[in-house]
């Protein structure tokens, strides 16, 4: 791996994030309806349109629309995302704040998924007869087809209605955790699951692993020793696709559970055309893609040694 | 040097002709279309009627409730129980199919255009646009597809349509990524070559090689896509940014059903379930595709 | 396991095996009760064409049946003891001990993420020999005793660092580690080109004798049958067709099957027989009619972001050919034979030098003139799964490239594409098929008429017969001829193969990196070679030295 090619990935890496940010920009930013209108324009308020006006004007949203777009930048850069006109507090500020619960959901979650699909992936491998295989094969193909929202209700009204297993009343940190983090797990284990299953199976087909098994190698043995790296490794490049799902299930989660994370925050915007917080998290979130599948192509040549060295080298 | 193993003697291809009993047939009917995707097939014919014909399934109205049928257990009488204002649910699903239906073709058949026609043009025309548009659909990738279909209904407004619309949009980057890659790994097959080898032009050779060969799995994932736009459309009706109340939108039927759940369990379930077969049914249907085309 | 081993009872004793494949519905029996026997210290050829169950039999031995297989009856007796219906348990502990593999494709068989020395410690590990420096110290040993160099560094590398013919080395070591009674190796070189295939099987040869190891060796060349076994059986759709000891085999073979298979396999000796090849090279002081002329032709590929200069695929290099004679182009993997010819169709622009084609200089021509002149140069591809498109019907294929230059009327077309189609040996019928519907024989028919049809000068073929079954690729090479005569056809025919070159073409160039080593005609170029690389490409080809073949 050059320098120059580790340059030019992050100048692309770059390039996709700017686009995004205008992409963002145009689709909220550059629409006629705003928020600023939906709020202050209440004839109960009693505002006149010359105040209407210097309000936009405090908030950045008169001119014309290059120099909003340049302003927006300038401040985006310097971490100034605007202020939430509905909450009246800066953008940055109210992030911050919902961030915690919203990291807490997606890490449990992503945990509890990765322990879904690789027993699943690995479990279905191994399962003594056809039949079971083949039903522990479908669960990803159930997973995926479950609306998100409502298996939280679900799970709701079975563990706390029906079964009273976990309280919905003054519930502590962790119980209040428990459902939320299954209902987002779910979702993002069922793509993992399988995409790992095809590359097990795929695997499992390949000549080297005949010879292994010529070596004398017990099935687990061919199964962790041999399959496991070479199925495993493919998985890293849907990562980004994974934290997208992340995403939605967070904010589906969020508003079913009334966890008050990120992804309250983004409905909450939705639902009164806040569209600063709205574009703040959007960029943030293509951010996080954008240095996630960064992270990912540069860790690739390290875990992959056909990545590693320079194949014209082969004799 | 390579040898093909499943080269089989000139001989070995006659065996079609011989004469099948009854009983073969049923047997070869039984391996290509198994239960399953009987069933899933059922399922799919049964709610695309609902969506065109609801009324031979259903007396009751899906908007006008019935006084004193309030919060009604399922029964005899309404099959799967009636909500607060005494409306039946089974009624109220069968009407709610329509907007499902119609709001997932929408969304699909726009990323299916839009994604399809900039793919294809990628994977033809010369690099510069290839690569120019290639970017342009990273850009859509890498912004979560919620946030996106959110972005977009902020702009447009809260509606059946426009919720659809926003779905559409998230699935564009898919089509066009798959469209591309198909139209390239076809246009380095040898069969194109020996098409440009005999005389073909570039146009005929789009048209005859090109783009049968390639569309075949973007179909197979359009029926993919289909189960997933059911499901983005009723998180969308869910959150409230769909067709609007009393329209019987699964996801807002769902989403209603919510301020019920300890003690009328059936106004969730009920809806969910029939969104859940439905993607399943869908999904099934679409793997089948892909496997006749492979 | 039984170390000392009963002279009388075989290393391996097959009797009436029976092997079936589930397919969806049912179980479909391929192997069809197969019995022999491999004696202490042997080499017995299992010989076959595609279809014939030996690669399958020879799975079933070692217990590594697809996961669809099952043996349905038949006895597998390793040293006396039954192990057909073993578990994958009690398996495990002769694997690798008793019997190992060589395996048919060094490319994929060895895992990608490991280094060379951890696959080949394994087989120490699992068995439970040794561990630690000792164990390092044995792998070394072993890479060193197949031939590797620098034995401490290649034990650290990864697979795709090696050559396909070092990684089969290394698959060999592993075989050989535990010193077997019997070492399978199916099919060892056909993924190899001819000088390194015989490299090999020299390493396998010197290996046994050291050892005393048996061999199952699984092939489809008779020659390789012939250089290297003691007995042969051969097998024909899962049956055993003939068995006995090599020389009476091919010598005399007693099923029509075998004799059609020796007469089929292409000889060197048979182009001497073949007069009329060597009549259709006009006398010299004929005026040259050379209707295809390549000089100094250089193929130069550029090399992005590796700082190497350009690669130079094919390097200064010239030949003609006379109208209606048949020129071939032989070389080795990398050799820059198919990089020549598609600069000859005209797929690709030379970086410098000349090619004319009936006159035309290919350097001029560009957009419709281009289009024109591929009427009289046609290609054949070597892989007829890929060069037909699944979605025609085996008429629409043939008809093409009549649409492409318009002006015919459809009743033509059609009565031209039947005419074609008789003339290549497929029946009407197929005209309606797909071509999946079609075996390979049929589809290289197919892709043959397609070349015919606009009725060109020049026809190349690349590698077009390698891919078929050796009666098959008869057949062809026969339909070849046929057409060359009766059309007054002008053949490039690139190939790896010198038998069949030797069978088939008038003059011939031998290529090696991208440069020509050696030409002129057949004859000459094979019994005075004009350079050590021919002479290493003749004696390299199996079952050369074989009365039968020579």
């Amino acid at each position: 791996m050059t320098s120059r090619y580790l340059l030019g990935r992050v100048g692309q890496a770059l390039l996709v994030l700017w686009a995004a940010f205008t992409v963002s920009f145009v689709l909220l930013q550059a629409m006629p309806g705003d928020a600023i209108l939906i709020k202050f324009q209440n004839p109960d308020l009693g505002l006149t349109a010359q105040q209407i006006a210097e309000i936009r004007a405090s908030y950045g949203a008169e001119g014309p629309l290059w120099l909003q777009y340049i302003h927006s930048i300038g401040n985006f850069l310097t971490g100034n995302f605007g202020y939430s006109v509905q909450a009246g507090v800066p953008v940055s500020a109210s992030l911050a704040a919902h961030l915690p619960v919203t990291l807490k959901l997606a890490m449990l979650g992503f945990l509890l998924a990765s322990i879904f699909a690789v027993a699943i992936a690995f479990l279905s491998s191994l399962a003594p007869f056809a039949w079971l295989r083949s039903a522990i094969q479908s669960i990803p193909s159930l997973f995926i087809s479950v609306p998100t929202f409502w298996l939280g209700i679900m799970l709701i009204q079975i563990f706390s209605f029906r079964l009273k297993l976990v309280p919905v009343i003054n519930p502590d940190p962790w119980q209040e955790f428990i459902l939320p983090v299954i209902t987002l797990a779910v979702p993002i284990s069922a793509p993992l699951a399988q995409v790992l299953v095809r590359n097990i199976d795929e695997v499992l087909t390949r000549p080297f692993v005949a010879v292994a098994r010529a070596k004398g190698a017990t099935r687990n043995r061919v199964l962790w020793r041999h399959v496991a790296k070479n199925a495993l490794l493919p998985t890293l490049t849907i990562a980004g696709v994974l934290f997208g799902e992340l995403i939605a299930g967070a904010v589906v989660t969020e508003t079913v559970f009334g966890l008050n994370g990120i992804g309250g925050l983004t409905e909450r915007a939705v639902g009164s055309q806040d569209a600063a917080v709205l574009q703040a998290i959007v960029v943030l979130s293509a951010a996080a893609f954008v240095i996630i599948n960064l992270i990912v192509d540069l860790v690739f040549p390290i875990l992959d040694p056909r990545l590693r060295t320079n194949p014209g080298a082969a004799a | 040097m390579t040898s093909f193993d499943t080269i089989q003697s000139d001989a070995g291809t006659d065996r079609h002709a011989t004469r099948h009993s009854l009983a073969d047939r049923l047997g070869r009917l039984q391996r290509r279309l198994p239960p399953g995707l009987a069933l899933s097939w059922l399922i799919l014919a049964i709610v695309f009627l609902w969506a065109v014909a609801p009324a031979l399934f259903t007396s009751y109205s899906a908007v006008e409730g019935i006084g004193g049928a309030q919060l009604k257990r399922p029964d005899a009488a309404h099959l799967l129980g009636t909500d607060a204002l005494g409306r039946d649910l089974y009624a109220r699903i069968v009407y709610g199919a329509v907007h499902s239906l119609t709001g997932a073709f929408v969304a699909v058949g726009l990323g299916l255009v839009v994604g399809t026609a900039l793919g294809v043009v990628a994977g033809s025309v010369g690099r510069r646009l290839d690569d120019a548009i290639m970017r342009l659909v990273d850009v859509l990738l890498s912004i979560p597809p919620l946030l996106l279909s959110l972005s977009i209904i902020i702009l447009l407004g809260f509606g059946t349509v426009n919720a659809a619309i926003a779905v559409g949009v998230t699935s564009i980057a898919g089509f066009a990524r798959l469209a591309r890659s198909e139209v390239v790994r076809v246009r380095r097959s040898d069969y194109v070559e020996a098409a440009f080898g005999s005389g073909g032009t570039f146009w005929a050779v789009l048209w005859r090689h090109v783009l049968p060969n390639s569309l075949t799995s973007v179909i197979a994932f359009a029926a993919l896509q289909f189960g997933s736009a059911v499901l983005q459309i009723s998180t969308l009706g869910f959150l409230g940014y769909g067709a609007p109340p009393p329209t019987p939108e699964w996801g807002l039927l769902i989403a209603e059903g919510r301020n019920y759940i300890s003690t009328a369990w059936w106004l969730t379930t009920a809806p969910g379930v029939v969104v859940v077969l439905v993607v399943l049914a869908a999904n099934r249907v679409s793997q089948s595709f892909g496997k006749v085309i492979s | 396991m039984t170390s000392l081993t009963n002279p009388r009872v075989p290393v391996l004793e097959v009797s009436d095996l029976a092997i079936s494949y589930h397919d969806g519905g049912a179980y479909q029996e391929v192997v069809h009760g197969v019995s022999f026997r491999v004696e202490a210290g042997q080499v017995v050829a299992l010989v076959g064409e595609s279809g014939s169950g030996k690669t399958t039999t020879a799975q079933s031995i070692i217990g590594l049946l697809a996961a669809n297989g099952r043996v349905d009856r038949g006895a597998i007796k390793l040293n006396g003891t039954d192990i057909s219906r073993w578990s994958d348990k009690q398996l495990d502990t002769i694997r690798g001990a008793s019997i190992s593999l060589v395996p048919q494709d060094p490319g994929s068989s060895l895992n990608p993420v490991k280094t060379i020395g951890d696959q080949v410690g394994e087989i120490l590990e699992i068995h439970g020999k040794l561990r630690g420096k000792d164990l390092e110290r044995r792998v070394v040993a072993l890479l060193d005793r197949v031939g590797l160099s620098e034995p401490e560094f290649r034990a650290r590398q990864y697979p795709h660092e090696l050559s396909g013919g070092m990684r089969q080395r290394v698959l060999i070591a592993i075989a050989i580690t535990l010193k077997p009674q019997l070492i399978i190796a199916d099919e060892p070189t056909s993924a190899l080109d001819v000088t390194v295939q015989k490299r090999i099987l020299d390493l396998i040869d010197e290996l046994r004798r050291e050892y005393g190891t048996a061999v199952l060796l699984v092939t489809h060349d008779l020659g390789i049958a012939a250089d290297r076994a003691d007995r042969v059986v051969v097998l024909q759709g899962g049956r055993v067709q003939e068995e006995g000891s090599a020389i009476d085999v091919l010598a005399s073979p007693r099923s029509a099957y075998t004799r059609q298979l020796i007469a089929d396999a292409p000889s060197l000796a048979r182009s001497v027989t073949r007069a009329p090849a060597t009549a259709r090279l006009p006398d010299e002081s004929a005026p040259a009619d050379d209707i295809v002329v390549v000089e100094q032709l250089v193929q130069a590929f550029r090399r992005p972001g590796t700082g190497q200069p350009p690669l130079l695929a094919v390097d200064k290099v010239s030949f003609r050919v006379r109208r209606g004679t048949t020129h071939a182009l032989v070389g080795e993997s990398g050799s820059g034979k198919t990089t020549t010819i598609r600069a000859v169709v005209g797929f690709q622009r030379p970086t410098s030098g000349t090619i004319r084609v009936d006159g035309t200089d290919l350097a001029n021509l560009n957009g419709e003139a281009l289009r024109q002149f591929r009427r009289k140069i046609q290609l054949v591809y070597q892989n007829p799964y890929a060069s037909l498109d699944p979605r025609q019907t085996v008429f629409g294929i043939i008809e093409e490239p009549l649409l492409n230059f318009g002006a015919v009327k459809r009743t033509e077309r059609r009565a031209k594409v039947m005419s074609i189609l008789g003339r290549v040996g497929l029946p009407e019928a197929t005209a309606l098929r797909r071509p999946h519907a079609l075996s390979g024989g049929q589809r290289q028919r197919v892709a043959i008429a397609r070349a015919l049809i606009l009725e060109p000068q020049v026809v190349v073929l690349d590698e077009a017969v390698s891919a078929l079954d050796v009666t098959v690729q008869a057949r062809i090479l026969d339909l070849l001829d046929e057409l060359q005569q009766d059309l007054g056809l002008t053949y490039l025919f690139v190939s790896h193969d010198l038998a069949v070159v030797r069978q088939i073409a008038d003059t011939v160039s031998v290529l090696r990196g991208g440069r020509l080593v050696d030409g002129g005609p057949v004859a000459q170029v094979f019994e005075q070679p004009g350079s050590d690389y021919t002479r290493e490409l003749i004696n390299a080809i199996p079952g050369r030295n074989h009365p039968v073949f020579a």
